[in-house]
């Protein structure tokens, strides 16, 4: 059966991407960023994790705001590199699980989650800087396999923090309903505090991001039951794609445990890691 | 219940309102992200606002590189973002305008203003 194993909460910034194209890891104002994965990906090494669900918001790249759909689920063999406005970048098309995507649909949907369905689905920075940090690609492609969950974190009204914690407790018993044998990691991905628009541009509160990884960890209920006024408030209006960690936490079960915990604000957003091992 | 949400200072609400009155504007966005829309932009920009029958006021703006203006006339800041890319404005240059700022005194503002 699906069994998931770990879940990662970590922050999309696009400037991450060039870095990455450009091998800045070395560069001192990127080094303490990119070390801090070094031990991640030993970790999910031995995890061997089959398939990655990854929890993110398109920035206006595939999904334009003429059709936006609040949640959708991609079920496609694989992913496209979107061209979100500044070229695409040079990295392969991201494999997906089509099958096991199917599965999750029914289970969703049969759970209440009635999602927009993808077969075709470009990716963009909100996906592939979390896979860049997580599971870099190789001459022989990326080392897992995908699954794009896209939720709308950009035009109000979104959807709650808690329907997004529910969302992933119901994608949770979705995986363990799963026939097949598979090693399933979650990653939920946005924030943590920041703003990049309006004169608040370049806001960011590490007391409200500290805060935001304690309570991820011990008290993921109560955190559920934050508003989005009091994140946007408190921590920047684009913080708001925060709801998008309650996810990948309540795809966990209770006795999962946390791992590693990371923090770097070197320009305007607060770059957060936590990782849990279930 | 579902109510929108209250004013934030300095800051700009993207709800559904705010989009609708932004669609032209976003709508011309969304085309950039394709190479030759982008092209197409570079070398007429006025035929290219034109075409995506943006109103005398929005053209302005985006003549103007008003972005602060923009964001307030409906504008997503990721749609936003295409725009600075096809005029060579990154973000943090958009931003410090939206501050009020020079490029230079938004980055002494900065933690480690290196990571760019």
């Amino acid at each position: 059966m699906g069994r998931i194993v770990g879940g990662i909460g970590l922050s999309h910034v696009p400037s991450v991407g060039p870095a990455y194209d450009r091998g800045k890891q070395q560069d001192p104002a990127w080094k303490p960023l990119f070390d801090a994965y070094v031990p991640v990906r030993s970790w999910l090494e031995k995890l061997k994790a089959d398939v990655a669900i990854v929890v993110y918001n398109d920035h206006v790249a595939e999904f334009p705001f003429d059709k936006y759909p609040t949640f959708a689920l991609g079920a496609a063999e694989s992913y496209a590199i979107a061209d979100e406005g500044f070229g695409t970048r040079p990295l392969p098309e991201v494999p997906g699980d089509a099958e096991f995507s199917t599965h999750l649909v029914e289970s969703l949907i049969a759970d209440e989650f009635d999602l927009t369905v993808c077969q075709e689905m470009g990716v963009e920075h909100g996906f592939l800087v979390p896979m860049n940090l997580c599971f870099p690609h190789t001459q022989s492609g990326w080392p897992v396999k995908s699954v794009p969950l896209q939720v709308n974190v950009v035009q109000h009204p979104l959807p709650t923090a808690r329907r997004c914690y529910k969302l992933g407790q119901a994608l949770g018993k979705a995986v363990s309903s799963y026939k097949e044998d598979l090693k399933v990691v979650v990653l939920g991905t946005g924030g943590m505090s920041h703003q990049l628009q309006g004169k608040r541009f370049g806001f960011m509160n590490e007391k409200f991001d500290q805060w935001f990884l304690d309570e991820l960890e011990k008290n993921p209920d109560g955190l559920a039951e934050i508003s989005h006024q009091r994140i946007m408030e408190e921590a920047g209006a684009e913080a708001v794609e925060l709801i998008m960690w309650l996810t990948m936490r309540g795809a966990l079960s209770r006795k999962a445990s946390r791992v590693h915990r990371h923090y770097y604000a070197p320009m305007t957003t607060g770059m957060g890691l936590i990782t849990f091992e279930d | 219940m579902g109510q929108p949400l209250k004013p934030i200072p300095d800051t700009s609400i993207f709800d559904l309102r705010l989009s609708r009155r932004g669609r032209r504007l976003n709508k011309m966005c969304e085309a950039l992200c394709s190479p030759a829309e982008r092209e197409a932009f570079k070398r007429d920009e006025e035929g290219f606002m034109s075409r995506f029958k943006l109103t005398e006021e929005e053209k302005s703006l985006i003549r103007k590189r008003d972005f602060k203006g923009l964001i307030e006339a409906g504008m997503n800041i990721y749609a936003m973002l295409k725009v600075g890319s096809a005029t060579g404005n990154s973000l943090y240059k958009m931003g410090a305008q939206m501050r009020g700022e020079s490029y230079e005194e938004f980055l002494k503002t900065r933690n480690i203003s290196g990571a760019v």
